[in-house]
């Protein structure tokens, strides 16, 4: 258990020298191998020179208390080693625990050992690692030090890793106490503090501290503090040192149940099935197993003869009653063991009280730690609905992109663009064409945005100069008329790009997430994305109320006829609101495309949310549609958290939901008032 | 004063004729009852043609007359194949449950055979119980009610809600689609008890007539579909032709005049919404059975929205046009799109129509709106006589 | 003798223009009554009150005996309990007949199923035939309305108004359109139909209003300026101001 973070440790530690011992003696070189082969000794075969590095004469003053180390001698051989402040002392310590050091028995001197041919030994000096002979297994023998002896030990390792000078070493060592501790940690660890200066590293000794005691502190009080303080961490590794603490089995006692840690009492048919509490009595022996239905069966059919079971005639059985009555016969001539009622077995049960049991006894430490797994859980709640509402924003900001062309030229010309979808499809499209011809994914995309929009825009013009303008105040037909041009554009897609998924790839910066917490992350897509639609938002925003443009836009919006009475040509803002509308669709294009699959049918896919953003939101306003894609986004998001294994019927729930809503505000969240709303 | 039904509607008594003609045709030249010249397969085209003319007609009341664009008249078609076509696949599933557990030791109990009917429908979703909304379903009196019950109840629910909110124009036209999608994306659901996105299959097996060759039960659901969409025209034909026809026609023109001449435009327009998502849900209720699966893809917006092309292609107004349309458009696409149609070489490049297919529909349906709203049926009243109706 | 109509302090607001500003204004069930002022005083806003077009912010509106609340009828409702309305610019519906648009018009049942179920017997025949004739459209019954002439729109509508039998008509400009001789029939028509029952005539033309020779009521900026004899409005210096003072 304690290798890994030895060799973890040490390879921070002992890097330099590290190379030499891992050759000398690889891990697989294990203790158990020698010992099977120390009992065959055989002749030395050379007689290597006794070398006299400083740690051999440290040890050969302790010889002893090396050779016979106990648990109370063995500290005195640490501090004088460590006190020596050598660095093959710490490859010594961590091999002496681990069983790897040698004596010679000749002279007493101390070895570490490869295997070499037949049942000889490669002698290593512990001082310098180099090879310094070889020997007959005879010749040798190998430390065992007890286990008390390696605790202390490696305790002493880790302490002296904690303290090293070099804040890097001492960081690995954290990394790996982190995977892996035990008690023994504790008080080192404990000791490093004081002495610690890196404030983050002394902040993560400090709670790496409180995450041992939990599951080894030497007091009940202890472990329910370091508990308590865990009551608002979201991190993995405390609720990893919490669980175990709360594991229950169900058990069962008759009358009040003793001797155990009882998180909860179960009744039968409520908290706990009851053939599942009457299988316990069972496996202890202390009911009858009940006979399934299909056991019954079987047992009848076992039993037909001249066609009636148990003096039933057979074509009688096709009720479970006449069944019932048959199977009783047969229990009551002996040729089938005994039916279990239903209510033999509610009287089995009532003889019973069952619970769940913590498997720790210690009440003070189960509570407090169900008490702050729950409080944990709480907080999780918590911070799982703040990254809703961060789900709810990007969601919205999508929305927001991909229906605020066509809240746009909706309001200004009262008609809905079905192929509004293929812009933005068109939009995704250009992006990876771009793709194509520039393979530096930020150029490409700093080239796609802009393109986007012209070509989103010009297609948007050809509509509705081809189109949509010889429609003029015929709403359904100009809807079904660009219906038209959206599956005709959409199988031109298909035929050009074919069926399968194109991919866009977003810039390595754009890659991965912003992690607060270990539950709240967000990825740079989405703030990009939200970034982008706060953007447009402004932008438009200033086009509409601080421009010549906008002034007219909204002439025309609220009253065509009177805007163009005073001089405003209503054809030339059609056509550039639809120009405008369509070329955000194209930006929403890319954007989209950056995280879902460009296909043809990208744009159908957000059609319908688009146009329940523009009627939820209400006409004529970007505010509107800043209110109907919040409304949705989140309303989407709070419906999947609820059902999150079910989006279809989150959709479905959603749309049921605008429906009713539209009752309410039949004009949308923000409707114009006035004459010229009405009709 | 000449003011009676048939006066008005001329078309009637030509389009019964057709109708019975094509009919005789179809079974004087089909497998079952004739030469063989016409395939089953075919029989089976015409079938479903006829049905689909007929919600056609349905479109029409509700748009060319009425003026209410309604994107979901295809969800309620689809809901009256799923409510036939729970008790199709329930009774045949009974049938062959009970037949193969017959021949077992002992006989089953009706809870044995709900189970087994159970996981022989449901397994493929995962489950193993009938569920609630699967009650009747042995019961074809109960079910067949239940194809005018249930989307006729949508229908009202759905519509009284819109109309009585004053939703008009476009933004009922997106109420109606948002409608068609929910109810979609809930039958994908594999716990939405119907099946998930297999739907129902195997409608083709008529449970107690199995015995009988497809050849003749295809030539009945055929007769079946021409009465059906002749019942369906003269009543269609009779509703517009009346005071209540002129009560509709002037809703769609002038929706705020009616009202001021004291006729509760809502009441009128919830009857007819409601009326015409019976009659397409009787259309699907034959269609189905012929097709042989219904599946939520069926339901999908987008067929609704092809509803609308072919009435407009057809000539919205004309309950002939109609017809024209939903037969014309419907035959050409399984014509195109089933990859019989000659491609089309032009030397650099090849068209082929089954990826062209959509491309010239869409752009077709953008010309008629422009050049001739009035569709096929609007040319050809310019070559028959001057005034309509 | 209590009103037909009785509106009392209603103000409406579009957007912050107040369009009509704490009006009261009441009508006899027999009575002719003209309504006259300058454009945006009003008119139109107040006769889409009356009908349930517009509803109000404040105010009361109500109408016949036992009093009825108007603001809480829809308009259908309205129509059907006896208000009529003739709208500014001619609406018939051009699709249909002469004869199907008074047979829509006249007094029946209105629901659904009434009208599906409807056939004109020979009171209602006989009814039609008799408005078509006063309204000059007897010969052209089968014609589709919208091939009538402008003036010929204008009659039709206001056959649909007397065939929809109304406790009270609310006229907007009838003879806008018109010559000589069909704006004498229609003050005649008018003048006939106040016998029985009670109109409002909303009209600019002031040599029309005078050949009505009824009480008028001046509408200005959404309040009542003036109300007396053609004669005595004409006279009152306020509205001698609205009108040719700036």
């Amino acid at each position: 258990m304690l290798r890994p973070i030895l060799i973890a440790a040490l390879l921070a530690l002992a890097a330099p020298h590290l190379a030499h011992a891992q050759d000398a003696a690889s891990p697989s070189d294990t203790p158990a191998a020698s010992e099977e082969i120390l009992d065959d000794a055989g002749p030395a075969q050379a007689t290597a020179p006794a070398p006299a590095g400083p740690l051999q004469a440290i040890l050969q003053a302790h010889k002893d208390k090396v050779a016979k180390a106990s648990r109370r001698t063995v500290d005195e051989v640490i501090t004088a080693v460590r006190e020596a402040g050598l660095p093959q002392g710490l490859t010594f310590l961590e091999r002496w625990g681990d069983r790897e050091l040698w004596q010679r028995e000749e002279d007493g001197l101390f070895f570490f050992t490869r295997k070499a041919d037949g049942q000889n030994l490669t002698l290593i000096d512990i001082d310098t690692g180099e090879e310094v002979g070889t020997i007959s297994k005879g010749e040798m023998n190998q430390l065992k030090p007890n286990s008390g002896v390696r605790t202390v030990i490696a305790s002493s390792l880790v302490a002296s890793q904690l303290e090293d000078a070099d804040p890097a070493r001492r960081r690995q060592a954290l990394n790996a106490l982190e995977r892996n501790a035990d008690e023994s940690h504790l008080e080192p660890l404990r000791a490093s503090i004081a002495k610690e200066d890196d404030p983050a590293l002394k902040a993560r000794k400090e709670r790496l501290l409180r995450v041992i005691t939990i599951s080894f502190g030497q007091t009940t009080e202890d472990r329910v503090e370091a508990i308590r303080s865990f009551s608002q961490d979201l991190s993995i590794d405390a609720r990893a040192a919490l669980n175990p603490l709360v594991v229950t089995r169900i058990g069962y006692s008759e009358g009040n149940p003793e001797g155990v840690n009882v998180a909860r009492l179960l009744t039968p048919g409520k908290t706990i099935a009851r053939e599942d509490a009457y299988r316990l009595l069972v496996d202890d022996g202390k009911a009858v197993a009940a006979r399934t239905r299909g056991e019954r069966k079987a047992a009848l059919e076992a039993n037909i003869e001249d066609g009636t079971v148990g003096g039933v005639p057979v074509a009688e059985l096709s009720s479970q009653e006449a069944r019932d009555r048959a199977y009783s016969n047969l229990v009551a001539d002996g040729k089938a063991p005994a039916f279990v009622t239903d209510e033999t077995m509610d009287a089995e049960l009532a003889k019973y009280t069952f619970y769940e049991a913590y498997a720790d006894s210690n009440t003070d430490v189960t509570t407090a730690a169900a008490e702050t797994l729950d409080s944990i859980d709480q907080y999780v709640g918590l911070n799982r609905f703040f990254s809703l509402v961060l789900d709810g924003i990007s969601l919205a900001s999508i929305y927001f992109l991909a229906a605020i062309g066509l809240a746009i030229t909706f309001g200004v010309m009262g008609v809905i663009n079905m192929a509004h979808g293929e812009f933005i499809m068109i939009g995704a499209y250009t992006g990876y064409v771009v793709q194509q011809i520039i393979p530096n994914y930020t150029v490409s995309i700093i080239v796609a945005l802009p393109l986007a929009f012209i070509i989103a825009a010009a297609a948007g013009i050809a509509l509705e100069r081809l189109v949509i303008r010889h429609l003029a105040s015929r709403p359904l037909e100009t809807l079904l008329a660009t219906f038209g041009v959206s599956i005709a554009l959409q199988q031109i897609a298909k035929n050009v790009f074919g069926t399968q998924a194109r991919p866009l790839t977003s810039p390595s910066w754009l890659d991965g997430a912003w992690v607060i917490n270990d539950v709240v992350a967000v990825s740079y897509i989405r703030i990009a994305i939200f970034v982008l639609a706060i953007l447009f938002f402004a932008l438009l925003l200033f086009v509409l109320n601080r421009t010549r443009l906008g002034l007219e836009v909204r002439a025309v919006t609220q009253n065509p006829r009177m805007a163009s009475s005073m001089g405003i040509n209503p054809d030339r803002i059609n056509m550039l609101t639809f120009a405008l509308g369509s070329g955000i669709a194209g930006i929403a294009g890319v954007a989209i495309g950056l995280f879902a699959k460009v296909t043809s049918e990208l744009g159908q896919a957000y059609i319908v949310q688009s146009f329940m953003t523009v009627v939820v939101g209400g006409v004529g306003n970007i505010w509107g549609t800043l209110a109907g894609a919040t409304m949705i986004g989140f309303l989407q998001k709070v419906i999947e958290f609820f059902n999150p294994s079910n989006t279809l019927a989150a959709q479905t729930y959603m749309i049921i939901f605008i429906i009713i809503f539209i009752q309410f505000r039949p004009k949308g969240i923000i409707a114009l008032k006035g004459r010229a709303a009405g009709d | 004063m000449k003011n009676t039904f048939l006066a008005r509607q001329p078309s009637v008594i030509v389009f019964i004729l057709v109708l019975a003609v094509i009919t005789l045709l179809a079974t004087v030249f089909s497998e079952a009852y004739g030469s063989g010249l016409l395939p089953t397969n075919y029989v089976k085209i015409l079938g479903k043609t006829l049905c689909l003319c007929l919600i056609a007609i349905a479109m029409d009341l509700v748009w060319g007359y009425c003026g209410i664009l309604s994107l979901g008249h295809f969800a309620f078609f689809g809901l009256g194949g799923y409510m036939i076509g729970m008790w199709l696949m329930y009774a045949r599933t009974e049938d062959i449950v009970i037949a193969s557990m017959s021949k077992a030791a002992l006989p089953p109990t009706p809870g044995e055979v709900r189970d087994a009917i159970g996981t022989q429908i449901f397994g493929v979703v995962g489950g193993s119980d009938v569920p609630v909304i699967w009650s009747f379903a042995h019961s074809l009196p109960i079910q067949l009610a239940l194809v005018v019950i249930v989307p006729g109840l949508l229908a009202l629910v759905f519509g009284w809600l819109a109309f009585r909110s004053r939703v008009t124009g476009v933004y009922l036209s997106i109420l109606t689609q948002a409608m068609t999608l929910a109810l979609s994306l809930y039958l994908f659901q594999n716990d939405s008890g119907l099946r998930g996105n297999n739907g129902l299959s195997g409608l083709q097996n008529i449970p107690g007539l199995t015995d009988i060759p497809q050849s003749v039960i295809s030539i009945w659901f055929m007769w079946g579909s021409a009465l059906a969409l002749g019942i369906g025209y003269v009543f269609a034909g009779w509703i517009v032709s009346g005071k209540f026809g002129n009560v509709v026609k002037a809703i769609r023109d002038d929706e705020a005049r009616i009202r001021f001449l004291g006729y509760s435009v809502e009441a009128y327009k919830l009857f007819i919404f409601t009326i015409t998502a019976v009659i397409a849900a009787i259309a699907g209720a034959i269609y189905y059975p012929q097709a042989g699966i219904v599946n939520p893809a069926e339901i999908a917006p987008i067929a609704s929205i092809y509803l609308a092309v072919w009435v407009a292609i057809g000539g919205r107004g004309r309950l002939y046009g109609a017809v024209i349309g939903a037969a014309l458009v419907s035959l050409l696409s399984s014509w195109f799109t089933g990859g019989q149609a000659p491609d089309l070489p032009l030397g650099f490049y090849t068209i082929k129509w089954v990826d062209w297919w959509q491309v010239l529909l869409g752009l077709s349906f953008v010309l008629v709106t422009l050049f001739a709203p009035r569709g096929i049926a609007g040319m050809f009243d310019r070559l028959v006589r001057k005034d309509a109706a | 003798m209590s009103a037909l109509l009785e509106v009392l302090g209603v103000s409406v607001t579009f957007d912050g223009f107040r369009a009509i500003n704490d009006l009261s204004f009441s009508i006899q069930p027999a009575e002719l009554r003209a309504i006259i002022g300058p454009n945006g005083a009003g008119k139109t806003t107040f006769m889409d009150i009356v009908t349930g077009k517009t509803r109000p912010d404040s105010g009361r509106v109500q109408f016949g005996t036992p009093p009825v609340d108007l603001l809480r009828l829809r308009e259908s409702d309205i129509a059907k309990i006896g208000i009529g309305r003739k709208f500014q610019r001619p609406t018939v519906f051009e699709a249909q007949t002469v004869f199907d648009n008074l047979s829509m018009a006249l007094k029946n049942e209105r629901s659904p199923f009434a009208a599906l179920g409807y056939k004109a017997d020979r009171r209602d025949i006989g009814r039609i035939e008799e408005i078509a004739a006063e309204i000059g459209l007897a010969d052209h019954l089968r014609r589709l309305s919208g091939e009538l002439s402008h003036g010929q729109k204008q009659w039709l509508e206001i056959g649909m108004l007397l065939a929809q039998d109304p406790q009270l008509l609310l006229v907007d400009e009838p003879a806008a359109g018109m010559t000589l001789g069909e704006r004498e029939h229609t003050t005649d028509l008018l003048v006939r139909t106040a016998k029985t029952r009670a109109v409002i005539v909303v009209e600019h033309d002031m040599e029309f209003v005078r050949r009505l020779a009824c009480p008028v009521t001046v509408l200005h900026e959404g309040s009542v300026l003036a109300e007396g004899s053609l004669s005595h409005v004409t006279a009152n210096p306020d509205v001698i101001e609205v009108y040719l003072g700036r």
